[in-house]
């Protein structure tokens, strides 16, 4: 069989996240980076693809969150099939694909949290790894470990029932939905047996909640000053200021809050937004035009979205919402660890919202499709539990796409994870000639406040990809720790 | 009686097939009492603490570490699965196999419209990044596969049977609920 593979040899070991840090002359941190090392080319082979297989394709990007794939690329195609965007669907249709979207944003935020995170907050990020993990949980606190594993089945099995699978599924379709629920789909999660129904998810989600501010009244030190650096934000809106995760308009923040992108139509994301390209990641570096790449740069997710909203639609999230407000004297938080304090409370929003499109008329009956005339190009935004994440199509007269981009929630929080890891790195490594496994676990941990999709899924089971190589200034590589 | 050691990995995949993984959901907690997760299946390979008994491997291999990691996994495991249609066939990444590379990397940093700015041309070109092969190869290219799961990503269930089967050396049941995907 002929194969052909030309392999340098290689050290290295995996990893989609890899860390490096230069010294300066007097053993000071010099210069952090974060490189992402893997490249697809999505942009690329998409093209001569009919269109419509978009949504199902793109998803393919991330199998963590692969309905904001899937819905971002329909809502491109909802413009591109003359749908209009984000209001022009049928209410069926749109308040489906909410359902879809809310039932991902719960299950995604339920691993970030459960999964991932709160080993770290259980045992502490300088605990033994071997404990410091979901199985650790388990065994310390197995009601805990047992409400992450259903809150998250929970999600899936929303997914599923809009999608047909749970990951990779195929509910919509550009300008609208393949199904309504049935009845009796829709009572099995908004009246279902314990704990798989949407009121024992708000009350879990609460309580989630009650868990990250006992430990933060317990570690205020720890969290407020872990990483801390100033950010601009950037988040969708709804057009009257809501947080809304399916659709809106864009709005940017600085760090003390003043509005410096607000009411933008997002299929004019080009006139706003550019991308720098960088020589050691494969990941670009997005920032406002306006304000340049050195200060145009923006932080996207949780954490954004709450310092961008004005306020949050439903009651119990929008108490939390005030409590989290108040914690930060009614400005932006810059601290990287809130980034968990604002999921949990987006997990009680989805959970409020899933419970309300349920009980929706129109998740049972009524129109899946509107037609209209084609155009050749379309935009689709939506946020992700990541962040924003840009969808961006262009169509020849044969229904091929011609020109793909995407701009993926991670991609957005390049530069804010570089910050981070420079943040940390500062604080720990400094006038050190080693790694240490506390600054390893600080770096991830760190990182993990950010995306989990860095780091492997794997990392539910204890770990996460991660190299870090420590350069003095002269560029010799002195040391290098692996987990 | 030691526990069968369980090693995972994604090579150039999503990430989906590990999550279809955790949808065995409250089965997970049972997982955990029948067998070890090697605990860092990718921490240090090249010292992987132990020989594992099954290897799990989402993914194909796009770039010269997966396949170092690959070869890894082949040496320390005993049982090698492809799980998923990435690692079986190369799966969506492989759609780049008739295209030369060049003009991947060309369309995302040059090309693209929202990379106007980046007028010295850069294309990511560093000592820490890996080599990109020329397409993507199927695990079973590099490496001999004892066993493939089929799915995009295979189900859950299939997951689990195919686990319990290969722990309590069974011969595995495969109904065509179960490796039926799409």
């Amino acid at each position: 069989m002929g194969r052909k593979i030309t392999i340098e040899p290689v050290t290295r070991v995996e990893g989609h996240g890899k860390v490096t840090i230069h010294l300066d002359d007097d053993g000071n941190v010099a210069q952090t980076r974060l490189h992402i090392v893997e490249f697809r080319g999505f942009e690329r082979f998409v093209q001569g693809r009919p269109y419509w297989e978009m949504p199902v394709l793109v998803q393919r990007l991330c199998g963590i969150c692969p309905v904001s794939h899937h819905l971002a690329a329909a809502k491109a195609l909802d413009v591109i099939v003359g749908a209009g965007t984000g209001d022009g669907l049928t209410p069926t249709a749109e308040k489906m694909r909410r359902l879809m979207h809310y039932g991902q944003m719960f299950q995604s935020h339920s691993l970030h949290f459960f999964h991932l995170a709160s080993p770290d907050l259980l045992f502490g990020i300088d605990a033994d790894p071997a404990i410091r993990n979901v199985i650790g949980v388990a065994l310390k606190n197995k009601e805990l470990a047992v409400q992450g594993v259903m809150m998250r089945k929970f999600g899936q099995e929303i997914i599923q029932i809009t999608a047909g699978k749970k990951i990779h599924g195929t509910g919509a379709i550009p300008g609208g939905i393949n199904k309504h629920l049935t009845v009796e789909e829709r009572d099995r999660f908004l009246k279902g047996p314990d704990p798989l129904n949407a009121d024992k998810m708000i009350e879990w989600s609460l309580s989630a909640l009650e868990f990250f501010k006992d430990y933060y009244k317990k570690n205020k030190d720890f969290i407020d000053n872990f990483s801390v650096f100033p950010s601009n934000f950037l988040s969708l809106v709804r057009k009257d200021g809501a947080m809304d995760l399916y659709h809106g308009v864009l709005r940017a923040v600085d760090p003390k809050g003043k509005k410096i992108l607000d009411d933008v139509d997002y299929q004019d994301y080009l006139k706003y937004i550019d991308e720098e390209v960088r020589s050691w990641s494969y990941m670009k570096f997005p920032y406002l035009k306006a304000y340049g790449k050195k200060d145009g740069w923006y932080t996207v997710g949780p954490l954004a979205r709450v310092n961008t909203a004005d306020f949050i639609p439903t009651p119990l999230a929008q108490k939390e919402f005030e409590i989290f407000k108040k914690a930060n004297k009614g400005k932006p938080s810059c601290i990287s660890m809130h980034m968990h304090w604002a999921r949990l409370i987006e997990i009680l929003h989805s959970a409020e919202m899933i419970k309300q499109l349920l009980s929706d008329p129109d998740i049972v009956e009524g129109e899946l499709v509107v037609k209209g005339s084609k155009h050749s190009e379309g935009i689709g935004l939506i946020e992700a539990p990541r962040g924003t994440l840009f969808h961006h199509y262009e169509i020849n007269g044969k229904d091929q796409i011609i020109m793909a981009n995407l701009i993926v929630s991670t991609t957005n929080n390049n530069q804010p994870m570089n910050e981070a890891v420079s943040y940390i790195a500062g604080n720990y490594m400094n006038k050190k000639r080693e790694i240490t496994e506390p600054m390893l676990n600080a770096v991830e941990v760190g990182i993990r406040a950010y995306d989990p999709c860095l780091s492997c899924a794997t990392h539910a089971f204890g770990q996460m990809p991660l190299e870090i190589s420590l350069y003095d200034s002269s560029d010799n590589l002195i040391d290098i720790k692996r987990k | 009686m030691n526990k069968p050691v369980v090693a995972t990995t994604s090579l150039a995949g999503c990430f989906g097939c590990h999550m279809s993984i955790l949808d065995i959901d409250e089965r997970i907690l049972d997982l955990i009492e029948l067998v070890e997760f090697n605990k860092s299946p990718i921490d240090d390979i090249k010292t992987f603490t132990k020989q594992c008994d099954i290897g799990l491997i989402e993914g194909g291999c796009c770039n010269s570490e997966n396949v170092h990691v690959l070869k890894e996994f082949r040496k320390h495991c005993k049982i090698l699965v492809s799980v998923g249609e990435c690692a079986i066939m190369g799966g969506l990444p492989a759609l780049r196999n008739g295209i030369p590379i060049r003009e991947c990397l060309r369309e995302a940093y040059l090309t693209g419209p929202s990379v106007t700015a980046n007028i010295e041309h850069i294309i990511p070109n560093d000592d820490e990044l890996p080599m990109i092969l020329d397409k993507v190869y199927p695990c079973h290219e590099i490496v001999k596969i004892d066993y493939f799961l089929p799915g995009c990503p295979p189900r859950a269930d299939l997951i689990w049977q195919t686990l319990v089967s290969l722990i309590k050396g069974k011969e595995i049941s495969l109904p065509y609920e179960v490796i039926k995907f799409d």
